[in-house]
């Protein structure tokens, strides 16, 4: 890693009083992230509280109701499309289901947005794929369908087509989420060297706490909007906040409730057949 | 004042996705020009939207020929007319039979397909996940489908219409006994070219865009869900055909007046 990653001021993505909602469901209320570049910053919270959708506003594919989101300098959302779309080039996202075309072979898909943005001859496409499907461990698989793949061999397929331009970052949306053991181990250790050995910044969105957590320089938590505690996961574990503590202890009660909330239970078993 | 209320929602939702599938056309007409270097997607789209329907065009085609031969014959023989089955057969199948009923099948068979297809996509996440890799899905996905299914429309009411004329001759002449140099002269004397032939293909190829577009549309706008690509599916078919029917008699007042 070079000095100029070590720099705390050098900030690739700056999310300021972001505020959005779906319909009258208010899903972000003024939130200020920084992610550091070089780094992989961690965002974490429950389901439903928008960590995908934080995803898709720093790629521009939402829009805020207000706030701004800059890139690389760029706010994402006062470019034009044709500008948008030079700075997609340079951001990779990993979907949580992969996004493979499934029409496509798994070397097809690799080779998919070189063949759409580039001129390159097929024997150059031919060893950039390769080279891709070989950092993924998938250089034997290239002539597989993505229906015969496994959930984690789609997702390092969609990885080594997120990386076929050395992008400057890479959003992984819910990596872990439903994957075995090893495939979980997999992915970990394949973030962390991509993080390591290309420059990259990562942006993490996921509630695996121990998995996000082995690998995330910093790490932002995220609850009903706001965000409620943030640091390394040092500082977090140490956080005398009763929500960070719920979320990274994976307790089942506390300030989210187990319960949705409800009337009286014993009022509600009393109720003899009536709403 | 409720049902007041959900008239004036469902008003503005009607004109909300009006007005959308308008703006999805006009991004559909100006990616046209993406085409142009990827005439291989448009090679695989004819064969999935056309050649697929070719079968059932054929054998819908065939049957209507045959069944027009017998009741055009029940009714002429009367008047001692049989000799105009041929003309009455190919008439009724250049302009009326051959664009609507094969827009109706295309609509079932490519139609429905097209919009689970793009459905599917959006639900998969593979028309996002173009886009953050900076391909415009429009100009990627639907282009090439909605170019195929324009030319495919024309192609395959020529195809209906033709086979249905040989229907009406097996049943006609082979079955029935009408005089077989009466049947083809008259279809050769009396079936203009301009009025009928190039008027049917104008039809068949405003059927296509329309059906397409709606196909494309639906499948586009659809909730990206398994009920959401369903019921899109669903109102591709109902709406393609609504389109179809409506504009005939459109059409048809305006060119055969």
């Amino acid at each position: 890693m070079n000095q100029k990653n070590n720099n705390p001021d050098d900030v690739l993505i700056k999310v300021r009083d972001l505020s959005f909602s779906r319909g009258s469901r208010k899903i972000f209320d003024g939130i200020d992230l920084d992610i550091q570049r070089g780094k992989v910053t961690a965002i974490m919270g429950p389901s439903g509280t928008g960590k995908t959708t934080l995803l898709k506003l720093i790629g521009g594919q939402l829009r805020p109701r207000q706030g701004a989101i800059e890139v690389d300098g760029r706010n994402v959302h006062k470019l034009r499309r044709s500008a948008l779309f030079e700075l997609r080039k340079r951001m990779g996202m990993l979907f949580q289901s992969g996004a493979l075309l499934t029409d496509l072979s798994v070397f097809d898909n690799v080779a998919f947005p070189v063949r759409e943005h580039t001129q390159l001859p097929e024997a150059l496409v031919r060893d950039l794929v390769l080279m891709k499907l070989e950092a993924v461990g998938l250089r034997g698989a290239r002539d597989l369908m993505p229906s015969e793949l496994s959930g984690g061999m789609a997702r390092r397929a969609a990885l080594a087509r997120a990386i076929v331009f050395d992008p400057m970052m890479i959003m992984y949306d819910e990596p872990f989420t439903g994957q075995d053991p090893i495939s979980k181990g997999v992915l970990v250790e394949l973030i962390h060297k991509l993080n390591e050995a290309l420059g990259l910044t990562s942006v993490v969105v996921s509630h695996d706490v121990s998995e996000t957590a082995a690998i995330a320089d910093y790490i932002y938590v995220l609850s009903g909007g706001k965000v409620v505690g943030q640091g390394t996961q040092e500082q977090l574990t140490e956080s005398d906040s009763a929500w960070v503590q719920q979320f990274m202890n994976a307790e089942p009660d506390g300030p989210v409730p187990f319960h949705y909330p409800a009337q009286d239970y014993v009022e509600d078993l009393m109720n003899g057949g009536q709403n | 004042m409720l049902w007041l209320r959900r008239l004036g929602r469902s008003g503005l939702n009607f004109f909300e996705r009006l007005g959308r599938g308008h703006l999805f056309f006009f991004s559909i007409l100006s990616g046209l020009p993406s085409l142009v270097p990827r005439g291989h997607l448009l090679m695989q789209q004819l064969f999935s939207v056309g050649v697929l329907s070719f079968l059932i065009i054929l054998v819908a085609g065939l049957f209507v020929g045959m069944v027009l031969g017998l009741q055009g014959y029940n009714t002429l023989v009367d008047f001692g007319a049989e000799e105009s089955l041929g003309v009455m057969v190919a008439l009724s199948l250049v302009r009326e039979l051959g664009p609507v009923v094969t827009a109706l099948l295309f609509a079932g068979r490519a139609g429905s397909a097209l919009t689970a297809e793009i459905g599917l996509m959006k639900a998969t996440e593979q028309l996002s996940g173009m886009e953050m890799m900076a391909v415009d899905p429009v100009k990627r996905v639907i282009v090439p489908r909605f170019v195929a299914g324009m030319f495919s429309m024309p192609l395959l009411a020529a195809i209906f219409s033709a086979v249905g004329v040989m229907g009406g001759f097996v049943v006609g002449v082979g079955l029935l006994g009408v005089d077989d140099g009466a049947f083809w002269s008259q279809i050769q004397d009396r079936v203009d070219f301009y009025d009928d032939i190039v008027n049917g293909v104008i039809k068949s190829m405003v059927f296509g865009v329309v059906v397409t577009w709606i196909a494309l549309f639906e499948g586009y706008d659809a909730v990206p869900t398994s009920e959401g690509v369903s019921r899109a599916t669903t109102r591709t078919v109902v709406h393609a055909s609504l389109a179809v029917l409506g504009l005939d008699f459109v059409l048809t007042a305006l060119m055969f007046d």
